[in-house]
């Protein structure tokens, strides 16, 4: 059996790999990096979603500015904002476009091969065609063709208990921010305790019941998809981690535990890596998953 | 009943009523996903032709989902005015369309047919109606209702102050709370979603919102949305609240997984008539949209359009206060874009006033939907020419605690403006006495400044 202090040390050696190639600076699509370089850049506009929300009071000689500033910390909603007549002051719907852009473009965008490639995963896709089939398709989203379930056996093989891997869901930025780091990080915490895992894959248009497919194609015992959530104005990066133990379609979705909120403002993504190493144990140890795994 | 018609040289033929039902629906994707949609616009146009023929009393004698079965069915037919539906049953679906739009019916002679007419023929109406015909047949009717105050009233614009918080912090509940009321939206409720449906959080919000309203004598309503057995549970244990509230579906099975009975809904009315701190008689607030029903796999084979229509026909027996449409929260499989949220919204609306119900409508969007902010303005401000009794009131329209938008405390101060409608009489007042109102209920200078309530 690993030690908790075994585990944190090969986070740490994980991080400082990634930190020496590069990889924890990258930002995903959608979020190019045009935030304010350091030193001033002249002749380029600050990132407006770089701005404090929680800061910002527009309204003029407000009766009384105290608490304006405290209420404002109460909540993140839109508050304080002021008005045009009865429509937002431009700041204010340059924000929200901002926002909304950022969001859509997440849903709208493809991973690209670029990035499949790059971290080295063979890809593979659902039953949908298209973007537009997937998202009014939910049950295309959980089933392979057979040739695709095919070339999936034969990667994965027959000797893996875990099956790991990546399906776009509903957000591109929050795959490529956060999916790489958490897979390596709870590979690594497996892989310590002696927990050999298949080779990780992507899956193009998957819905969370893909890993439903996937488990019956594979014969897995425990199944981990890393899959990017619907956003929301405040973060397009959020990720979740479904796992489940023994699963097949239509599987009560009480039945998989659910690590949520992966993003860099939520649970940064080598934590939840290895928070899922020590799910991933537990659920081969006690041969159950959701509800049934007493945590 | 002849469900066959020739078009363009083609045979139409249609298995049943409820294939007819869900093939006249304009398109949806919800339809499509559960292959039940018309293959083609001809197909769709050739629905429209038969449904046009067929008689409310077809309507009436084939019912999508037997009584016997389904509970839903059971109210529909339970709840339905025989003495008034006796007059009209002979009408055909194209007969009922062209006397509600007709200039000599006026609204109060809809309402007086109103509870003769069953949910699956409002529904069967609608669709043959385009998005004017929807506005135009709206606008004659007014349901007025009250709570502890009246909206609803010609000439008024009510809003639900939506101050929802993601962690449901009072302070932060306040805070947006205040930042609405200084906008003028809070006169049909204030009304907050919880994240935790816990009987001692839903006491807790509930019992800030009514000190506040107790503090400033502001007139209105307070209401949180947690499950209705929850609400009763609070209330039990000393909460204050004016209503109570419960999402519904129009199908038995979809309301067993909303934990919903009509017994349920009975004991939830005599709890807040008998607990309630406002004098009604309407005292209950519930939600629904098309799709919801399908979402839990709980559609029965009946078309989404129709199947919100008969939310309306069991929410009636209740006497609602309040009625809030959400078609647009779920998602692209129910609905794909701002066109077919537009035009559902407007279907709900007309469907529900049709059958007597006080709509209020959230034209909302989700981040995975092919909807932008144009879309939902544009489905707002024709909503509020319908005439919807209120909307819904977000800080810049950003919910986030259910991360969706939906109308803004923005929205609310420029349709009234826009419309010349003032909010609730009693709430006039109130703004009027702040000084955050002018006499024709536009936004004073002060308006917009949650401070002047710290």
């Amino acid at each position: 059996m690993v030690s908790e202090t075994d585990i944190k040390q090969y986070v740490a050696q994980i991080l400082s790999e990634m930190a020496a190639s590069g990889s924890l600076a990258q930002p995903g699509p959608g979020r190019p990096a045009t935030g304010p370089a350091p030193g001033g850049d002249e002749g380029v506009w600050p990132d407006i979603l770089e701005e404090d929300l929680s800061l910002e009071i527009n309204v003029p000689n407000p009766h009384n500015p105290e608490a304006l500033r405290a209420i404002k910390k109460a909540t993140p909603a839109r508050i304080g904002v002021w008005r045009a007549g009865n429509r937002y002051l431009t700041k204010t719907l340059l924000r929200f476009r901002a926002d909304h852009a950022v969001a859509m473009d997440a849903v709208f965008t493809d991973v690209s091969d670029e990035w499949v490639a790059g971290n080295k995963l063979p890809k593979f896709k659902t039953k949908c065609e298209n973007k537009d089939v997937y998202l009014t398709r939910p049950d295309l989203g959980r089933r392979f063709d057979p040739e695709e379930a095919a070339k999936i056996k034969a990667l994965v093989g027959s000797q893996n208990k875990v099956v790991v891997f990546i399906a776009d869901g509903l957000s591109t930025t929050a795959v490529t921010a956060n999916a790489m780091d958490t897979l390596k990080s709870m590979t690594a915490g497996l892989a310590a305790s002696g927990i050999k895992t298949s080779p990780p894959f992507f899956v193009q248009y998957g819905r969370v019941g893909s890993e439903d497919s996937v488990s019956e194609i594979t014969g897995a015992e425990v199944v981990v998809c890393l899959i990017g959530e619907r956003p929301g104005l405040v973060t397009s990066e959020s990720m979740s981690a479904y796992c489940c133990y023994k699963a097949y379609l239509d599987i009560p979705e009480a039945k998989r535990t659910v690590v949520s909120n992966i993003h860099r403002g939520g649970t940064p993504s080598v934590e939840a890596g290895s928070y899922l190493a020590d799910l991933v144990r537990m659920m081969l140890e006690k041969k159950a998953s959701g509800l049934d795994l007493k945590l | 009943m002849i469900l066959k018609t020739k078009l363009a040289g083609q045979v139409y033929a249609f298995k049943n009523l409820t294939d007819v039902m869900a093939k006249a629906n304009d398109e949806k994707s919800g339809d499509v996903l559960l292959d039940r949609a018309a293959k083609t616009v001809t197909e769709r146009t050739a629905a429209k032709i038969v449904l046009s023929r067929v008689t409310l009393a077809d309507i009436y004698e084939n019912p999508l989902l037997a009584p016997e079965k389904d509970e839903v069915s059971r109210v529909l037919k339970e709840d339905l005015s025989q003495g008034i539906y006796a007059k009209i049953k002979s009408w055909t679906v194209g007969e009922l369309r062209d006397w509600l739009l007709k200039n000599e019916t006026r609204g109060e002679d809809i309402v007086r047919v109103s509870r003769g007419i069953e949910a699956e023929a409002a529904a069967a109406v609608t669709k043959l109606m385009t998005a004017m015909d929807l506005v135009t047949a709206a606008s004659k009717i007014s349901v007025p209702t009250t709570c502890a105050t009246t909206i609803g009233l010609p000439g008024t614009l009510s809003y639900r102050n939506q101050p929802n918080h993601p962690a449901d912090d009072l302070e932060g509940i306040k805070a947006s709370l205040c930042e609405g009321l200084s906008y003028g939206s809070g006169d049909a409720v204030l009304g907050v979603n919880p994240v935790e449906d816990t009987v001692d959080n839903t006491l807790a919000i509930m019992n800030m919102l009514h000190d506040f309203m107790d503090k400033w004598e502001l007139p209105t309503q307070n209401c949180v949305l947690a499950h209705v057995t929850t609400q009763m549970k609070a209330v039990e244990k000393g909460a204050r609240v004016c209503c109570l509230f419960q999402s519904l579906a129009g199908t038995q099975p979809a309301n067993d997984g909303f934990g919903v009975t009509a017994a349920i809904l009975d004991e939830a009315y005599d709890c807040i008539h008998r607990f309630g701190t406002a004098p009604g008689p309407n005292l209950l607030y519930f939600e629904t949209g098309q799709g919801s029903e399908q979402s839990i796999d709980a559609d029965c084979g009946v078309d989404l359009m129709t199947l919100e229509a008969r939310c309306y026909g069991l929410a009636r027996k209740y006497r609602p206060f309040m009625l809030n449409n959400v078609s647009g929260f779920i998602g692209p499989e129910t609905l794909y874009d701002g066109r077919q949220i537009i035009r559902a919204s407007l279907e709900d609306h007309f469907m529900g006033k049709l059958l007597g119900i006080p709509m209020g409508m959230a034209p909302c969007y989700t981040n995975h939907t092919k909807i932008n902010q144009d879309d939902q303005e544009m489905a707002t401000m024709l909503l509020a020419m319908a005439g919807a009794n209120y909307f819904m009131g977000v800080p810049v329209g950003d919910d986030v605690m259910l991360a969706y938008q939906d109308t803004s405390f923005h929205d609310d101060a420029g349709l009234r403006e826009l419309l010349g409608r003032t909010p609730a009489p009693e709430f006039f007042a109130w703004m009027r006495k702040l000084d955050l109102m002018d006499e024709r209920g536009r936004l004073t200078a002060r308006a917009g400044d949650a401070s002047i309530f710290y």
